[in-house]
């Protein structure tokens, strides 16, 4: 069944424009609560900023998106349709996720873009790995082994391999914070200019402010766990400034 | 049979035994000594384990002498008790992995089970219990050295590369296929004492049994041949185990919803 079939199939709301919607979500570890009870949506093309302290749960909430951990409570609606009723490799192939550091498989670029849907047994041509890092400013570099890359480009690589999947929603955990200054700004516009070009919807955790406003169309705070404050970037951000 | 082991126990063979004992005892409490002088604590595990290896030596000794002549069901028996309890002093190296027991009982008692059944209906071990239990303990030993070595490796594995595996359960690959690298690194690492045991055959070492053999007078090449079967065995026994433990593992370190549970 493709997407859209499966979506009109078992999508619980019709509100086309949100893309994913997070219900309550509340996670315990240890009896503790890490995020509790929060609750937002994300529309279409959107960018979500997640900001707050160190330990506020940013990156427990967004590894909640993709269940990579699982929520006590809670659900996310993707598309109106509940997560926990798709596959967790259908899930993730759409709600695709480029983490702080870039993870790289021992082996060449090439491979590395190709691995998602390789690993799931569909064929992928060369001509596809070969735009993708076209488009990640890494042409020519389908060859080359992952351990003579920069920290920039290993990003870019694991950018790409995100990106080979077509997914709806991308989460993005601190995706510069591991890069030098100069760096850090090359994949921080790469990253805006493709989630403009394919109208993607992102989620993004950061520690860095300048960072949300210049990335975000609208800012999440967290503290402790729950969600303190929600709106357009440039109302929450100077809030938070005062 | 009684009186075979009264006589037995009252030899004077047992008693150059226990001088041989005493001196080798020496030897280890040098060694936990110079432990000690060189802030290696090894002093309480060694004393324990020496303690217990002697104790345990000398009744299954006692075991065997009453079990000999009797019926050779019983000699399958002590080979199952001696599975169950090397898979449960093997589990003890997996602390956090989940269902150790299980995995270590299975690993152990197929990889080891398997191959003492091969060799017994082939006739390369004679069914009688005095070969039965010396050759199959031995397989069931290396059986355990294989899986504690497999477990003990898996999860340094597995926390060494928590993030490549995220990583690729984000991208959305199968839980088996992100964590095959590691299974396989695991399966290796774990037979590596079999290995190099083949390779020095007779070069490194000439191993208990054709010692034994060419001390009671056996033909040398038949010593030869019969310890590289019974080290062909130890091979196979080892790889098996360590196949098993790893395939089983892999399966055991994500939830249903294919989120790795296994953290440092």
């Amino acid at each position: 069944m493709d997407w859209e079939e499966l979506r009109r199939s078992r999508a619980t709301r019709s509100d086309g424009d949100v893309m994913l919607e997070v219900r309550q979500l509340t996670r315990f570890v240890a009896d503790k609560p890490i995020v509790e009870n929060v609750s937002f949506a994300v529309r279409r093309g959107e960018t979500l900023a997640l900001v707050g302290p160190s330990g506020a749960g940013k990156s427990s909430l967004l590894r909640m998106l993709n269940r990579l951990d699982e929520p006590s409570s809670g659900t996310v609606l993707l598309e109106g349709v509940d997560y926990t009723t798709l596959s967790p490799r259908d899930l993730r192939r759409r709600v695709g996720m480029v983490m702080q550091q870039a993870y790289l498989f021992p082996g060449t670029v090439a491979e590395n873009v190709a691995f998602g849907p390789a690993s799931r047994g569909e064929s992928v041509s060369a001509e596809r790995v070969r735009e993708l890092l076209e488009r990640v400013n890494l042409a020519g570099y389908e060859q080359r082994d992952i351990g003579r890359l920069s920290g920039g480009e290993a990003q870019r690589v694991s950018l790409a391999r995100t990106l080979m999947n077509d997914p709806h929603v991308l989460l993005l955990d601190e995706p510069t914070s591991a890069l030098d200054e100069d760096t850090r700004f090359g994949v921080e516009e790469l990253i805006q200019e493709i989630a403009r070009e394919r109208n993607l919807t992102s989620i993004l955790v950061t520690h860095d402010m300048d960072q949300a406003a210049r990335m975000a169309t609208r800012v999440a705070v967290l503290e402790a766990g729950t969600l303190r404050q929600i709106g357009p970037a440039e109302e929450v951000l100077k809030t938070r400034d005062a | 049979m009684m009186h075979n082991l009264i006589a037995m126990l009252l030899s004077p063979k047992v008693f150059t035994g226990l001088t041989q004992v005493g001196v080798a005892s020496l030897l280890v409490l040098a060694t936990v000594m110079i432990s000690y002088w060189g802030r290696v604590a090894i002093g309480k595990e060694t004393a324990v384990s020496m303690v217990r290896g002697f104790v345990q030596i000398v009744i299954v000794g006692i075991v065997l002498i009453v079990i000999m002549d009797t019926t050779i069901f019983l000699g399958y028996v002590a080979l199952a008790f001696m599975i169950v309890f090397a898979a449960v002093l093997s589990k003890r190296r997996a602390q956090g992995l989940p269902h150790a027991t299980r995995i270590s009982l299975t690993a152990i008692g197929v990889g080891s089970g398997v191959t003492v059944l091969i060799m017994i209906f082939t006739g390369v071990i004679a069914p009688n219990i005095s070969t039965m239990i010396p050759v199959g303990s031995m397989i069931i030993a290396a059986a355990m050295r294989t899986n504690s070595l497999t477990l003990n490796r898996f999860r340094a594995e597995i926390e060494a590369h928590v993030g490549q595996i995220e990583a690729g359960l984000a991208l959305g690959a199968p839980p088996s296929t992100v964590v095959q690298p590691y299974v396989r690194n695991t399966v290796q690492a774990g037979i590596i004492p079999a290995v190099d045991t083949l390779r020095s055959l007779g070069i490194v070492f000439i191993p208990g049994l054709a010692s034994g053999m060419l001390l009671a007078g056996a033909n040398p090449i038949y010593a030869a041949e019969y310890q590289f079967a019974a080290i062909a065995m130890l091979f196979a026994a080892s790889t098996l185990t360590s196949l098993i433990a790893g395939l089983m593992l892999r399966g055991t370190i994500f939830s249903p919803a294919e989120q790795l549970v296994l953290r440092p």
